[in-house]
């Protein structure tokens, strides 16, 4: 996982509530059996105004001109600012993928659902969540000040905008760390492995059921 | 001390291990797997040189991407058919046994888990996949993951998790004929919101889901993600050992006994608190139809579509407006007079044999309306078409208009072929009426499996109480 400590950039406002991750990446491309190359088809259906599809060069597709992400003054945003209940629906990790691959390392919200806040901590995204009031000036300063560029500190916990100074965020300490040194979960669950080998055992001798009676065919 | 809530006491029992800063190490005793999320998570463990745990935890079927139709003709889409095929491989490779998409136990994963006992009391369930709450029905503690986490699982059998508070939703009394489980759970989402839910689990409780059958609690659990709950559950009791005494994967004999004895507690201690607790009256509900864009969107069948001018938020009455725009719907309108043009009776939510049999004795005998282009019924699972075919199902919706397939997830998210056109409309018996989800433009309304066959019948929505209390 690429390693998370500070990102400055263009935040691009994406003024509804409830997105879901159909909206920001749409099923069709969910076929893919690879991680990477879903950024061109983020909020593939509001973004253009054809119905996009797997393998089509999306180069040469009618944009929209009405959605944020086609705006000129948000281009090279790495920063995605949201309403509440960001990221609802389907578990696909595809959504912060796409994300991640259209070059957005961080998406400020007053909420996220849940499945996809986890997804963005395994991927390097920063999800920060922010009172609505603080939200909604963001909003604001946004779209009054072209190139409105915030820095975000994760060390520090901050976020510094170019006119109200700092705004501090809370994020779990175990994700930051994990997050600050690009680790992988998965080899620090593996440290515990003789713990877990011997919960298994346990269970084993407490719930047979659970491991004997599978698999019949 | 106050007692442990049904949450506390399946979290307790899965945790490892728990470090300073409040995160656990959870043990996974079910991971259930599709095509869809799974293959960036084998690569994954492939890459890293490591083998799946526990192979015998898993349980993998294909079901987003099959066809619903002609299935010796295998997948047309080639991009579908890789999808599907490298669920078969890497099944293959590792020892994992998966229900082949010709096998007869196929379906789709939520429903052919409870259905062959794969999923059980007491246990954690995990799936790459949001609706895995469904399975919470058994008294499990059951929830979604992405593709890294079900990576994490396959390498570990463990999640490492922070608890959620507890949410308790109870729902008291009688439901009158024709509303069903599915109207309870858009009643709950349309009080709570669909971030209600958020940094909770919900257990479902009261003496309206006491009653319900094991498939109405499995349509309430299913939808508790809609509310944007970790996950959803309901207490263990007569009804869910019931069902599964005699199913493939449960335990038999000695152990049956002895499982059934460790089961019975798997209930809220009578003193445990929750962190929020809301009540609904069973007999204040009537049949529910979504409007808009989200499942909290919801209005009663008697009533009309809501005027954005009336919401004093600003955020949700744009979101209203956006809504009312894309669904091509005005303020002030009869939920009545919305017209589908199409009918689906499908995913797991309501494609179970209780929901066949509730949407056939509906139709028995009427026939699809002249201005719906298509009525689709799509069974769950191999199993439960080949119940309904026993029970003469097949047959009613047949006579009546409706097409009869092989089962899958279908139009309830339109990977496959079946979907709607830009600006089609449907009533579905579904979980979610996002913008596009059952197709790009495509106008879904979710409703129960009866109110779709009544819609199906008429050409409009339409109460169904009126034509259950005629039979
Ligand atoms: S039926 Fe729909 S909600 Fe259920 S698993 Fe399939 S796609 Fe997801």
């Amino acid at each position: 996982m690429e390693k998370f400590t500070v990102v400055e950039g263009i935040a691009v406002p994406l003024d509804r509530p409830n997105v879901d991750t159909d909206a920001i990446i749409p099923k069709q491309f969910l076929k893919s059996i690879q991680r990477s190359g879903f950024g061109p088809n983020l909020f593939d259906e509001w973004r253009y105004l054809d119905q996009g599809e797997p393998g089509r060069d999306n180069s040469s597709r009618p944009l929209n001109p009405d959605f944020v992400l086609n705006d000129p003054r948000y281009r090279g945003a790495k920063i995605l600012l949201a309403r509440e209940n960001f990221g609802c629906g389907s578990s696909r990790e595809h959504a912060v993928w796409a994300l991640l691959d259209y070059g957005i390392r961080v998406v400020i919200a007053p909420s996220f659902a849940d499945i996809f806040f986890n997804n963005c901590f395994k991927n390097g995204v920063l999800p920060i969540v922010l009172p609505p009031e603080q939200v909604q000036q963001l909003f604001q300063s946004t779209a009054a000040t072209p190139g409105y560029v915030l820095y975000v500190d994760l060390p520090m916990q901050q976020i510094h905008t170019p006119d109200h100074g700092a705004l501090n965020f809370v994020v779990d300490a175990f994700r930051k760390d994990c997050l600050i040194r690009g680790l992988d979960d998965i080899g620090l669950t593996l440290q515990h492995a003789d713990a877990i080998r011997a919960f298994e055992q346990k269970r084993r001798a407490d719930a047979p059921w659970l491991f004997d009676k599978q698999n019949s065919k | 001390m106050s007692g442990r809530t049904l949450y506390d006491k399946l979290w307790e029992s899965h945790c490892i291990r728990r470090d300073d800063g409040g995160t656990s190490l959870i043990y996974i005793d079910r991971h259930l797997v599709h095509e869809v999320t799974s293959p960036q998570a084998f690569e994954g463990l492939r890459l890293a040189g490591r083998r799946p745990w526990r192979t015998n935890s898993i349980l993998a079927v294909p079901d987003h991407n099959v066809p619903t139709t002609d299935r010796a003709a295998g997948i047309a889409d080639p991009v579908s058919r890789i999808q599907v095929e490298t669920l078969d491989r890497n099944c293959q490779e590792l020892g994992i046994t998966e229900f082949g998409m010709n096998d007869p136990r196929q379906g789709i994963v939520h429903v052919i888990g409870p259905e062959q006992g794969a999923t059980l009391p007491g246990m954690t369930v995990v799936c790459g996949d949001s609706h895995t709450s469904t399975h919470g029905a058994f008294g499990a503690l059951a929830f979604g993951i992405g593709t890294s986490d079900v990576e994490h699982v396959l390498a570990t059998q463990c999640l490492i998790m922070r608890k959620t508070r507890a949410m308790q939703v109870r729902v008291e009394g009688m439901l009158a004929p024709g509303v069903s489980a599915k109207d309870v759970v858009l009643a709950i989402i349309g009080r709570i919101g669909t971030a209600g839910g958020t940094g909770y689990s919900i257990e479902f409780a009261g003496s309206t889901l006491r009653s319900l059958s094991i498939e109405g609690r499995m349509t309430i659990c299913n939808m508790a993600i809609e509310a944007g709950a970790r996950a959803g559950m309901v207490a263990v009791d007569d009804t869910t050992i019931a069902y599964l005494e005699g199913r493939p994967y449960a335990p038999q004999g000695a152990c049956w006994d002895r499982a059934v004895a460790t089961w019975l507690d798997l209930h809220s201690d009578t003193d445990a608190g929750f962190d929020e607790t809301v009540t609904l009256d069973a007999a204040q509900l009537g049949p529910l139809v979504t409007w808009g864009t989200s499942p909290e969107m919801v209005a009663p069948i008697d009533g009309v579509v809501p005027d954005p001018d009336q919401e004093p938020d600003g955020v949700r009455r744009e979101g209203m407006r956006k809504a009312l725009h894309y669904m091509g719907l005005s303020p002030g309108m009869a939920i009545t007079d919305i017209r589908p043009d199409h009918v689906f009776i499908g995913s797991c939510t309501n494609a179970r044999i209780e929901d066949l049999r509730a949407a056939a004795a509906v139709i028995r005998g009427r026939r699809v309306a002249a201005g719906i282009k298509q009525a689709l019924v799509v069974p769950g699972s191999g199993l439960v078409k080949r119940q309904a075919e026993a029970e003469g199902l097949d047959r009613i919706f047949l006579a009546a208009g409706f097409e009869w397939r092989e089962p899958g997830c279908s139009m309830c998210l339109a990977m496959n072929a079946d979907r709607l056109q830009p600006g089609e409309r449907c009533a579905s018996t579904s979980n979610r009426n996002f913008e596009g989800r059952q197709g790009q433009g495509g106008r879904t309304h979710l409703v129960s499996p009866a109110m779709a066959a009544e819609a199906a019948v008429q050409g409009h929505f339409a109460d169904v109480r009126q034509s259950v209390g005629k039979g």
